[in-house]
C-alpha cells in the first residue's frame, strides 16, 4: 500500500516535485552543517598551510608546520601516546562492558529494563564531575588514601594511583562504559534464539557455541562500541588534564596550548588535523580487520 | 554457578558505575572543606552556600539559554531532515546523513578550535551564540536518529486517509503527523537540552567572557576551598539529569510496543 505517487500527494505535489520538497527539507540542517563544520575545518587546513610571525600569517603556502608536527619527538610521542592510551581504554572498556551486556541481554530476563535503566543513571551527571570524581577518589589524600589510612592498611598515601596514564585509563573506562554496553547490548539482544540451539542440538558445547555463534553475531556492536568509544577518547582534553598528570598528557593538551597560552594558530591546526587523520586512519584499519577477522571465524 | 559468577560480575561492575558518582551527594553533605574519611557530620551549608554564589547562578542562566536554543534548534532542523529522509527516496540520502553524523567522527576539541578560527576570520566576537553553533552540530546527529526511529515508527496510512478525506499539506501535518511525532519531538528536546547542558569544551572554546556552567565548574576545580560546593552543584544536575532521562525515556517508549534501545 505505500505507492510513491499516493505518498507524494499528502506533500501536495507529485513525483520530481515531492523529490524537491525533499531537498529544501533537507537544506537547513545541510547548510548550517556546512556552515559549522565544512566551513571551520577547511579555516583549519588553511591555518596549517601557513606560518605565523608575531599575530600576521604569511602570504605564500607551507609544509613547515606539518614538518614540525611530525618530526618533533615531543609530538610524536604525544601522538603515540594518546594513541595507546585510548586504544587501551577501548580494549579495557569493551572487554568489561561485554560480560555485562551479556547479563542483560541473556540472564536477566524481566528485570532487563531495571538493568538497562541502572546502568544508564550513572552517565547523566556532569562529564566534568565525573571525570573530577576520580580525581577526588585516586588522589593523595583521597577517597581510597583516607579510607586504607582509617583502616589502617597502609601507612602512607599510595602515589601510583593518581598522575599517570593508568589513572586516565581508569576514568575513561568509567566515563564511556555506557558507549560500550549499549551497543554491544543491542547486537546481542539481536541474535535469534534458535541459532544457539541449534548449535547445542548439533553438539557444540557452551564455549565453543559461544566462540562460534554469539561472539561473532555480536561482532557489530563491538565493532561499534570500539570506534565509539576511541575516536573521543583519543581527542579528550578534560581526563588528562585532571587526571594525567605530565606523564598522562595527551594530544588535547598540547592543541589547547596552541590555541591558547602559546597562541600559535597555525601550529595548533596542523596538529589538529594530523591527531584527527591519524584517529580516522586507525578507526578505519580497526573495523576492516575487525569485519574480517569475524568473517573468518564464521 | 556460572550464573551466578555472571551476576556477581555485573553487581561488582555496577559498583565500579556508581562509586565515583555518590562521591558528589555523600562528600556534599560532608561537614568538610576536606574531600576524606572519615566524614565529619551531615550539613547542608554546602547547597545554602551554591544558592548565594551570583556567578554560579549566571553560568546556570547562561547554560539554561543556550540549551534551550540548542534543544530547539536541532529538533527542529532534525525534523525537517528527519522528515525529508523517511518519506522521500532522495538521492544521496546516504551521503547527506553521512556528512550530517561527521561531528561524531570527530574530537571535539577539533570543532571548538575550528569554530574559534572562523569566528576570528570573520570578524565576530565570541559568544553564547557562537556556543549554540557549536552544540548543533553535536546535537543535530542526535536529534535526527531519535526523530528516524519516530518517524519510521507510525502508519503512513493515516496521512493518506487525512488526504482522502480531504485536509490539505499542512492540515494532515498538524492534525495527523504532528501528534504522532509529538513523543519523539520531546524526547529529541530533552535529550539534545542535557547534552548541551553538559558540553565543555566546545563552550571553552567558544564562550568568551560568558561562561557557561561546566566553563565555570571548570575554573572553581583549581580552588580546593570551593570543592564541597561544586560536589553539591554535581549533586543536583545528576538528581535533576536523572529525572529529566527517565521522563525523556518514558515519553519515548509512551504507545511504543517495542524493547528499549538505547540511544
Amino acid at each position: 500500500m505505500r505507492r510513491q505517487g499516493n505518498g507524494a500527494n499528502v506533500a501536495g505535489g507529485t513525483g520530481s516535485q515531492g523529490a524537491q520538497n525533499g531537498y529544501w527539507l533537507l537544506a537547513p540542517t545541510l547548510a548550517v552543517m556546512a556552515l559549522g563544520l565544512a566551513a571551520p575545518l577547511g579555516l583549519v587546513a588553511v591555518y596549517s598551510l601557513k606560518n605565523q610571525t608575531g599575530i600576521s600569517l604569511s602570504e605564500g603556502w607551507t609544509l613547515a608546520q606539518y614538518g614540525e608536527v611530525l618530526g618533533r619527538a615531543s609530538y610524536r610521542t604525544l601522538f603515540w601516546r594518546s594513541l595507546g592510551i585510548s586504544g587501551l581504554v577501548t580494549l579495557v572498556t569493551v572487554l568489561l562492558a561485554y560480560p555485562m551486556a551479556y547479563f542483560v541481554a541473556f540472564k536477566a530476563r524481566r528485570a532487563k529494563f531495571v538493568w538497562l535503566i541502572a546502568l544508564t543513571i550513572p552517565f547523566w551527571t556532569s562529564y566534568l564531575l565525573r571525570v573530577f570524581a576520580w580525581k577526588i577518589i585516586l588522589g593523595f589524600d583521597g577517597v581510597i588514601n583516607s579510607g586504607l589510612m582509617r583502616l589502617g592498611l597502609i601507612d602512607h598515601p599510595l602515589t601510583f594511583l593518581l598522575y599517570n596514564p593508568f589513572s586516565v585509563v581508569v576514568t575513561l573506562a568509567h566515563a564511556w562504559a555506557a558507549f560500550a554496553i549499549l551497543p554491544i547490548y543491542v547486537s546481542l539482544e539481536k541474535i535469534d534464539r534458535s541459532l544457539l540451539e541449534a548449535a547445542t542440538d548439533l553438539g557444540d558445547g557452551p564455549l565453543r557455541r559461544f566462540l562460534r555463534v554469539t561472539l561473532p553475531l555480536s561482532m557489530p556492536g563491538v565493532i561499534g562500541a570500539a570506534v565509539l568509544i576511541f575516536v573521543p577518547t583519543t581527542g579528550d582534553y578534560v581526563t588528562p588534564t585532571l587526571v594525567g598528570g605530565p606523564a598522562g598528557s595527551m594530544i588535547a593538551n598540547v592543541i589547547e596550548i596552541q590555541f591558547g597560552r602559546i597562541g600559535n594558530w597555525p601550529m595548533g591546526s596542523a596538529l589538529a588535523l594530523v591527531s584527527m587523520t591519524a584517529v580516522a586512519l586507525v578507526a578505519g584499519a580497526f573495523v576492516l580487520l575487525a569485519r574480517w577477522a569475524t568473517a573468518r571465524v564464521r | 554457578m556460572r550464573k551466578h559468577a555472571l551476576l556477581l560480575y555485573a553487581l561488582a561492575y555496577l559498583a565500579f558505575l556508581y562509586v565515583p558518582v555518590l562521591v558528589l551527594p555523600i562528600f556534599s553533605f560532608n561537614d568538610s572543606q576536606f574531600i576524606a574519611f572519615p566524614l565529619a557530620g551531615f550539613t547542608t551549608r554546602w547547597y545554602a552556600r551554591l544558592g548565594a554564589d551570583t556567578a554560579m547562578l549566571h553560568a546556570l542562566g547562561n547554560s539554561l539559554k543556550v540549551g534551550m536554543a540548542t534543544a530547539l534548534l536541532s529538533t527542529l532542523l532534525g525534523l525537517l531532515a528527519a522528515r525529508a529522509v523517511t518519506r522521500y527516496r532522495l538521492r544521496g540520502t546516504h551521503a547527506a546523513l553521512g556528512f550530517i553524523s561527521l561531528p561524531l567522527f570527530i574530537p571535539d576539541i577539533v570543532l571548538g578550535i575550528s569554530l574559534l578560527l572562523m569566528l576570528g576570520a570573520i570578524g565576530l566576537p565570541l559568544s553564547l551564540g557562537a556556543v549554540v553553533l557549536g552544540h548543533l552540530l553535536v546535537c543535530v546527529p542526535f536529534a535526527i536518529t531519535v526523530l528516524v526511529a519516530r518517524f519510521e515508527g507510525f502508519d503512513r496510512d493515516l496521512e493518506e486517509a487525512s488526504a482522502d478525506l480531504g485536509e490539505d499539506g499542512w492540515m494532515t501535518f498538524w492534525r495527523v503527523t504532528f501528534p504522532l511525532i509529538l513523543p519523539g519531538i520531546l524526547a529529541s528536546l530533552l535529550l539534545t537540552f542535557i547534552t548541551s547542558f553538559d558540553e565543555f569544551l566546545v563552550a571553552y572554546f567558544l564562550s568568551g567572557t560568558e561562561p557557561t556552567l561546566p566553563v565555570y565548574i571548570w575554573g572553581q576545580l583549581r580552588f580546593p576551598e570551593r570543592l564541597p560546593m561544586v560536589l553539591a552543584l554535581g549533586a543536583i544536575i545528576l538528581a535533576v539529569s536523572v529525572a529529566l532521562v527517565a521522563l525523556a525515556e518514558y515519553v519515548r517508549n509512551a504507545g511504543v510496543k517495542k524493547p528499549m534501545v538505547g540511544a
